[in-house]
């Protein structure tokens, strides 16, 4: 409240305010001055300033806490129509108001820039917090492999004589195993950049969208043999107006994804049908599913469901829903029944049926 | 015969390195150049048979020095480019590159693509009857054998087969396919040419989902294995 009316308001309307608030007040106790008498009044107006202390800044409020002396001076302390007070009893009451009125909004005003700094400090420190807890996700990422690759090196360069062909045979795996998971960290962290900084220009044009899935499978499928990935090609689907790189590579991050947290030799399928000017693919396993309370965190950037086995930057089904959005689409998880987890990506695009163009 | 000659013109010195080690343990000779006007030079001075050249040099964009060796140049030249970079790729092949390949490359790769690209350029082009794997093409008699079998194509499909098989291992631009096949002012017709790789996949390929004839370049266009 107090914030949204100092953005909505700028010091000349919240000067306007408060005079208005003080005159206003003023004039109503006025009418009703024989009855509440001239003491009341200097409280209700006390009220007054202090409510506008809390909603507004100093500077009105300063200005408006003096109006509101005068006037209860001129209006209310007999001999009333004069700045003259006659008893020294109402010169207390009147200068006590005007001290009260004053202290009153300096300190208000005081408690609430603190509150403003401790504010910024909290935000500034959960921001450094996001920051290292992404810096030590990256740089564990990134490290882990470079370790590999150096250590095989060292090892390989050192013992060049005293190898078994078969331990050099392991070491160039082992190297290139991290040299690939490299290779996908810093293209996730491309991708990711390049969502965030807007730099992300679709291009579009007609795709197969059954070619696009037969290609990330076939990607998958050279790096990994464990999972069983069932597609049955739609025939009856048009020809959609989609950025097929970025597509192609969402639906490869949420495979990837589902062939991560599947135990091997599970089933993952693949499907693709058309609704409402909507593309819609959806991948399902026959793993463990989504445990419930992390759904919702899961297209989190860097976040990794706990236990997750290493190798992977958290970034993956990010990128993906990113590339959906960029699209104007959505990416959805929930669970199946009798287990299982599913994805589904919605696409809204442009179609073109031209199955009955002149093939002669 | 002599060693094939290939110039690489790269400004990493590890790159430059790694390709050399490889390319001189597969029997070729290598050049190096680690700037484009140096490359221009030896290129000139002693055209090999194979020029694979960074995109990204520091001196004259790769681009400009393609256009310049290709004004004299005719054999084959290879782009190395990095990810992401279809547009880049794409402005290659139209200003007259042979191949290209992104970076992290493997090993495997790059010698089968300079293996294909040095066959093409000593091609016979006097031969009618051209056979890969599982398909025969005779040219003159404008027939397509699958497994011995006959292959009813619309002239369409033909035509198509036929520009992409007199390419065979090189990438085709879409705008380069549909300008040859359809004609000017189709170059944005991508749908047209979706459909007819579709339907002329279901007629040579074994498995038209996995196909190994003609190959998906992702962003960039079509090349006939």
């Amino acid at each position: 409240m107090e914030l949204h009316l100092k953005r909505t308001y700028s010091k000349p309307i919240q000067l306007m305010i408060s005079l208005a608030l003080v005159l206003i007040i003023s004039g109503g106790c006025f009418l009703f001055s024989e009855v509440i008498g001239y003491k009341v009044v200097a409280l209700i107006l006390l009220v007054t300033v202090s409510l506008l202390a809390m909603l507004f800044d100093i500077l009105p409020v300063l200005i408006a806490s003096i109006l509101s002396a005068l006037v209860w001076n001129f209006f209310f302390i007999p001999p009333i129509y004069t700045f003259h007070i006659d008893n020294a009893e109402d010169l207390l009451l009147f200068l006590m108001y005007f001290l009260i009125a004053l202290v009153n909004t300096v300190l208000t005003n005081k408690i609430r820039e603190a509150e403003n700094k401790a504010r910024d400090k909290e935000e500034k420190e959960n921001t450094i917090k996001l920051y290292d807890t992404l810096l030590n996700s990256f740089s564990h990422e990134v490290r882990t492999p470079l370790s590999t690759i150096i250590g095989a090196i060292d090892t390989l360069k050192e013992n060049r004589s005293n190898l078994s062909v078969e331990n050099k045979g392991e070491l160039l795996n082992e190297m290139e195993i991290a040299s690939n998971r490299l290779n996908r960290q810093v293209e996730n962290l491309l991708n990711m950049n390049r969502l965030e900084a807007g730099m992300l220009k679709l291009k579009k044009d007609w795709c197969d969208i059954n070619e696009l899935i037969f290609s990330a499978i076939q990607k998958l499928e050279s790096i990994e043999n464990d999972h069983k990935i069932n597609f049955m090609p739609n025939e009856n689907l048009p020809l959609f107006k989609l950025d097929g790189g970025l597509i192609e590579q969402a639906i490869y991050n949420l495979v990837h994804n589902a062939i991560q947290y599947t135990p091997p030799h599970s089933t993952i399928q693949i499907d693709v049908s058309y609704h409402l000017d909507n593309c819609i693919i959806t991948i399902s396993d026959n793993g463990m599913g989504f445990p419930e309370s992390e759904i919702k965190f899961l297209f989190d950037k860097f976040y990794r469901l706990p236990n997750s086995k290493p190798g992977g930057t958290g970034l993956g089904l990010s990128i993906a829903k990113g590339f959906a959005e960029a699209h104007h689409g959505t990416i959805m998880a929930e669970n199946i029944i009798p287990r299982g987890a599913k994805l589904t990506i919605t696409i809204p695009t442009e179609t073109s049926f031209i199955n009955n163009l002149k093939n002669e | 015969m002599s060693k094939a000659e290939i110039l690489i013109i790269d400004d990493e010195p590890q790159i430059r390195k790694l390709l050399q080690i490889n390319l001189e343990s597969n029997d070729y000779k290598v050049l190096q150049a680690d700037n484009g006007k140096t490359g221009i030079i030896m290129a000139a001075n002693h055209p090999p048979e194979l020029i694979l050249l960074d995109i990204g040099l520091p001196d004259k964009s790769g681009h400009e020095i393609l256009k310049e060796l290709r004004t004299w140049y005719t054999k084959a030249i290879i782009i190395l480019s990095v990810q992401n970079s279809e547009h880049d790729i794409i402005t290659a092949l139209d200003n007259g590159a042979t191949d290209y390949l992104t970076k992290p490359f493997r090993t495997g790769e790059l010698l089968a693509r300079i293996r294909s690209a040095i066959r093409r350029n000593n091609k016979d082009e006097s031969k009618t009857i051209i056979e890969f794997t599982d398909l025969v093409i005779d040219y003159a008699a404008r027939t397509v054998l699958k497994n011995g079998s006959l292959l009813k194509l619309t002239s369409t499909e033909y035509n198509l087969l036929l520009l992409l098989s007199k390419n065979e291992g090189r990438v085709l631009t879409h705008q380069y396919i549909l300008k040859e096949i359809w004609g000017l002012g189709f170059q944005t017709e991508t749908q047209y040419l979706r459909v007819f790789i579709g339907t002329l996949r279901k007629k040579i390929e074994d498995n038209p989902n996995q196909p190994t004839h003609i190959v998906t370049e992702s962003g960039v266009g079509y090349r006939f294995t």
